[in-house]
């Protein structure tokens, strides 16, 4: 019994997102019979991970006092650059081998993510060497890397994917989509680094006093460095899935999500003031924003009204803690 | 019988359940000199902030100037000739020194516009009646701290104030100031003006008051004419109990080789070249007035400061880190200065406080161990007699004294030669501050560790070391066996520098 | 002499003349004074929103609801101007102004009563408000030929210097900035915003009403935003009811230009004025500079990151000295 009182101490966030979770559930299959369709859950498992990853990716940026604005920037140059190397680099060509077909997308793959990796070296040495604030730095380099898709695709979007490209967004693996296998891998990969490793501990050490942890030998600069380039590389994983789903890249894609993403991570019980932050958290958070806005849109709202009800939501959870935090 | 200008009776107040004032009856005259004495947490800082307006009392009342004051706010109390110079000052580091010694009186002539001659003319009279010289067009945060608490004394004189109180104004200053400061106390009070000093340096408060109060767990334990206290008496009623004073000695071979040797050490502009050698279980104390260099030379020591000079030996082994990575791995560890910003992680739980400089060595693989962090931790809340029921709880819940111990408990975990400690009894309960002396002194005995202790509190140096090192500008002037010098010669030698 | 140049406005005019200056070596067609007149205009409608986002930065917070509160007020406006076959001036400003105001009352209410940091209460309050307008009262353009007659006349207000035209509404732009700045620097309320942005827990303690100081700010930058976004529509001569999406990252981008803290306590108006043409011109130099304009967002991108990136290097060695 003692177990259990201390364990809902310990994880009052996430037991309170997840009655949330289940009221918004129940809330839903109530309004409409067809919330509870197979297919429906089915494809908010293709949809959902995006959200989910770039989630995550803020999240990460958070843990230590920051914030990456970037994020979809990071997620559409890279899924644009992608295209660019299908499209111009190494083309299709008529007597693809399989092995040409694989070389191809694999490569593709290690493009987009190296472009994250490269996107969120640059967030981190701006804000971990040059010190500058993060919320600026990540929305200067956020209008840069917009800026590079603009100027590579000059405006519209790139279409001409090839097939193995949208099996990555679209495809299942023994009946599950894989947008939802790659998510729950990475949110095992990154849950695990983050309470057992030392880089996760030092992350959350350096958020919740960052003068003490310099005097406790920390590295902070090249921690934070590292917390970025994770979150950027998070990020063109999100632009990969959201290329891969669509079949297409564009510079405007996703913009909703930079909202959505600090919404989720905010919900999920992280900390926007560093030391605090969990993937459980933001993983029961997706959950239910993604529940709330499918179920709306069953009901037939419009795409705006979601919007303003993720708006609500992130206003009526923030008053929540807040009284919570008064009765204590 | 005295004209009382702020009368509490019954005063109450609560946080979340916790007693912090327990029905309090106080009393202040108008134009004396009373000081509130205190452990932390007694309950000085609610008091002041009660009569502030900041905060609102649940049970019992408070009169100022003879009139109840039920729903005072920190406006009313500025009107009722309340002024209170806190801790930080709490003056606007952007803006510059003529506004920030006028914005007061503005606020009090409920002005809507400002006039910048008069916020001039408000600044310069305000200086003036201090007699003292600062840049009215310089920004406060460029100023020294002795400098800003000037400026935040003379901002509290401007309106028709009745009473100052002052919460630990000597901490930041030097031993010439504290008399500076001294001066323009009595100085305000001959104005007929009263003043509320609060403190838990005896020495200051017999010096300066009339009258003590002193406080234990938020009730009143003791009043009277400060005639009528010695420093024992008043420990005795903070603390509730007598506190043993004894001195430590060192008996070990002065020609061994030394643990610690540090030879010209010079950090280019604060620290002059630098020589001296602590050996194995020696403390040594390291004095001096602020400013004097003594947290660079440490700082240096603990290679936060890569740009030092000369060499660093240890066992005869030359490290001079470069970073504190370096220092851990060299065997030398640094307890800080301030044990809030820079040395702890409040809100994280006590066994992540105690292994945060050794993670790197609790990793097999990629994995933490956790059973060797539970285990590491359990024993060091032992060695280090923290009161904590577990080692999951945030270190945010201890007390002073017991996260002081968690901070030097992460340090023993590293495993040091030398430990450097920055002040390590500020902001402790006295009867915690014994249990550190007591633990600091086991550790140089039973173990070897040699300790380098940088204190301001000099019956702590005088105690609880076997040598004296006294800094002044950057260099160490004078060398003093701890056994050959009291407190009272200490305070003249420092009062001596300039 | 070194006082002057340690202030940050006179650094920032500084560069901006050598910017202009590089400008007009490569295309001297940047001095056209048609060119001039046209880049002013384009500061009107940012410039007063950068007004506001100033005083929100004074005061250490942050806001990127605005663009959505402007084009809340504009549409709103306009479709009952529409609505009611309206035709004005004033009065729709006022309102416009208003429904700034109250959304901005909103703002403060929120970071005030949840103790929030002002940038997710905002990102909060923008999504709410976006949202109910295009979901609740629509999403249509209120075109030229629909949109109210007196509106498009006072935005085509010019006077003539020199053979070129330029905007009337440069003026109320220019008297805004002014008031703001007598707001600021003149009045209690205004030195309180900066004292709460030095530090919040002594400006209660001296005995500013802190209260009031976030609710004035909040509702100062809701009714600019307000004004800005009608009049935006008056010299556009159209009411989009998806206008000025990621305008906050500009304005924001103009401000921090223009010497203010996102950590509080400093800014000025003087500042941000240069900010914002800085930011302006940059934005539409590329065409003359022969840079497609597709570069637009790299450019406003690299400012905003070496901006920043000298105020720190800047901040950093105040702090070593």
């Amino acid at each position: 019994m003692q177990k259990i009182t201390s364990f809902a101490k310990t994880h009052e966030t996430i037991i309170q997102l997840v009655i949330i979770t289940l009221i918004v559930f129940l809330a839903m299959s109530w309004a409409s019979p067809r919330f509870l369709r197979y297919y429906n859950f089915e494809s908010l498992a293709f949809i959902a991970p995006e959200l989910g990853i770039i989630s995550i990716a803020m999240m990460i940026a958070m843990l230590t006092g920051g914030i990456d604005l970037s994020v979809v920037g990071i997620a559409n140059l890279s899924g644009i650059l992608a295209g660019v190397f299908f499209l111009k680099v190494m083309p299709a060509t008529p007597d693809a081998s399989l092995a040409y077909a694989a070389i191809r997308l694999t490569l593709a793959v290690l493009i987009a993510m190296s472009t994250g990796l490269l996107a969120g070296t640059l967030n981190g040495l701006l804000i971990s060497r040059l010190k500058i604030t993060p919320i600026l730095a990540t929305l200067g380099t956020g209008q840069l890397f917009t800026g590079f898709a603009v100027v590579l695709t000059g405006g519209p979007a790139i279409v001409g994917f090839p097939p193995g490209w949208g099996f990555i967004g679209n495809g299942k693996l023994l009946g599950v989509p894989l947008p939802l296998l790659i998510f729950i891998v990475v949110a095992l990969l990154i849950a695990f680094m983050l309470s057992r490793t030392s880089f996760g501990v030092k992350l959350m050490l350096i958020g919740t006093n960052p003068k003490a942890a310099v005097f406790a030998g920390l590295r902070n600069a090249r921690m934070i460095l590292f917390s970025y380039m994770l979150s950027g590389v998070l990020a063109s994983m999100a632009g990969i899935l959201l290329s891969g789903r669509t079949n297409a890249a564009k510079s405007d894609y996703g913009t909703s999500y930079l909202l959505q993403a600090v919404l989720v991570a905010v919900l999920g019980g992280t900390n926007p003031a560093g030391g605090r932050g969990s993937v459980l958290g933001v993983t029961i958070a997706v959950t239910a924003l993604m529940l709330l806005s499918s179920g709306f849109q069953i009901l037939r709202f419009s795409n705006h009204l979601i919007d303003f009800i993720w708006g609500a939501f992130l206003i009526a959870v923030i008053a929540l803690n807040a009284y919570r935090a008064r009765g204590r | 019988m005295p004209d009382a200008f702020i009368e509490l009776r019954q005063a109450t107040k609560r946080f979340a359940g916790v007693l912090a004032l327990d029905k309090i009856d106080f009393t202040l005259n108008a134009g004396e000199i009373h000081c509130l004495a205190g452990e932390n947490g007694s309950g000085k800082s609610t008091l002041i902030k009660l009569i502030a307006g900041v905060y609102r009392a649940d049970g019992g009342e408070v009169r100022i100037g003879g009139r109840a004051r039920p729903h005072l706010t920190p406006k009313e109390a500025i009107a009722a000739g309340v002024q209170v110079i806190y801790q930080d000052f709490s003056l606007f580091p952007n803006l510059k020194v003529a506004e920030n010694l006028a914005l007061n009186t503005l606020l009090h002539e409920n002005r809507k516009t400002v006039a910048w001659s008069r916020v001039r003319e408000l600044g310069r009279q305000a200086l003036a009646r201090l007699g003292i010289d600062i840049d009215l067009d310089a920004e406060v945060g460029s100023l020294s701290t002795a400098q800003r608490q000037l400026v935040a004394i003379a901002r509290a004189l401007m309106a028709d104030v009745r009473l100052i109180i002052m919460d630990e104004p000597t901490t930041a200053l030097t031993g010439r100031e504290v008399d500076a400061l001294f001066k323009i106390v009595r100085d305000i009070q001959a104005k007929g003006i009263a003043v509320l000093f609060v403190s838990h340096k005896m020495r200051e408060m017999l010096e300066i008051s009339e009258r003590i109060t002193v406080f234990r767990n938020g009730r009143k334990v003791a009043e009277g004419p400060t005639a009528e206290f010695d420093e024992a008496s008043i420990t005795r009623h903070m603390t509730g109990r007598d506190i043993d004073q004894s001195a430590f000695e060192w008996t070990g071979d002065t020609m061994a080789m030394p643990r610690l040797e540090v030879e010209g050490l010079a950090v280019p502009g604060i620290v002059e070249p630098t020589s001296f050698a602590i050996q194995a279980g020696e403390i040594v104390g390291l004095a001096g007035l602020l400013g004097a260099g003594r947290t660079e030379l440490a700082t240096a020591l603990f290679g936060m400061r890569p740009d030092h000079e000369g060499e660093i030996r240890i066992d005869g082994v030359k490290v001079n880190p470069r970073s504190v990575e370096e220092a851990i791995e060299a065997g030398i560890a640094y307890v800080p200065e301030d044990r809030l910003t820079e040395g702890l992680f409040l809100t994280q739980s006590i066994e992540r406080n105690f292994c945060a400089s050794i993670l790197d060595r609790l990793t097999r693989g990629l994995l933490l161990q956790s059973g060797q962090i539970r285990e590491a931790s359990l024993k060091t809340v032992d060695e280090m007699q923290v009161a904590t029921p577990d080692v999951v709880r945030p270190v945010i819940q201890l007390s002073g004294g017991n996260a002081q111990r968690v901070l030097i408990g992460r340090w023993l975990l590293t495993g040091p030669k030398i430990l450097i400690l920055n002040g390590p009894t500020v902001g402790v309960d006295v009867g915690s501050k014994e249990l550190i002396h007591k633990q600091l002194r086991a550790l140089a005995r039973e173990r070897g560790l040699s300790i380098l202790m940088i204190s301001d509190d000099l019956p702590e140096l005088v105690h609880n070391s076997n040598r004296i090192l006294l800094m002044h500008k950057g260099a160490i002037v004078e060398t003093l066996a701890s056994a050959s010098v009291n407190e009272d010669q200490l305070a003249a030698k420092l009062k001596a520098l300039r | 002499m070194k006082r002057l140049l340690a202030r940050s406005e006179v650094v920032i005019a500084l560069i901006l003349i050598l910017a202009m200056i590089i400008i007009g070596l490569i295309n001297p067609a940047f001095w056209n004074l048609e060119n001039l007149f046209s880049l002013l205009r384009q500061n009107v409608v940012i410039g007063i929103m950068a007004l506001g986002v100033l005083t929100v930065m004074i005061s250490g917070g942050i806001d990127v609801s605005f663009p959505a509160f402007a084009v809340a007020a504009m549409y709103l406006t306009v479709r009952a101007m529409v609505g009611l076959g309206y035709e004005g001036v004033i009065l729709p400003f006022i309102a416009a102004t208003l429904i700034g105001l109250l959304l901005g009352l909103m703002n403060a209410f929120f970071i005030r009563t949840f103790k929030m940091i002002p940038l997710i209460v905002t990102l909060g309050t923008a999504s709410i408000v976006r949202g109910l307008l295009n979901g609740v009262v629509g999403t249509s353009i209120v075109n030229i030929d629909r949109m109210p007659q007196s509106l498009i006349a006072f935005g085509r207000t010019v006077i003539n210097l020199g053979g070129a035209s330029l905007t009337v509404m440069l003026f109320i732009y220019l008297a805004l900035a002014i008031l703001v700045h007598l707001f600021l620097t003149r009045t209690m309320l205004g030195r309180s915003i900066y004292a709460y942005g030095g530090d919040p827990e002594s400006a209660s303690r001296v005995g500013f009403d802190t209260r009031k100081t976030i609710f004035v700010v909040y509702a100062l930058a809701g009714a600019l935003a307000g004004f800005a976004g009608l009049l935006h529509s008056s010299m556009s001569w159209l009411a989009n009811p998806r206008d000025f999406i990621g305008l906050e990252l500009d304005v924001i981008a103009a401000v921090v230009l223009g010497g203010a803290s996102i950590f509080g306590g400093r800014g000025s108006v003087i500042g941000t004025l240069l900010g914002v043409f800085m930011l302006v011109m940059v934005k539409n130099s590329l065409i003359i500079l022969g840079i497609e304009t597709t570069w637009q967002l790299v450019a406003v991108g690299l400012i905003i990151i070496v901006a920043t990136a000298l105020t720190a290097l800047r901040d950093r060695k105040k702090l070593g000295a």
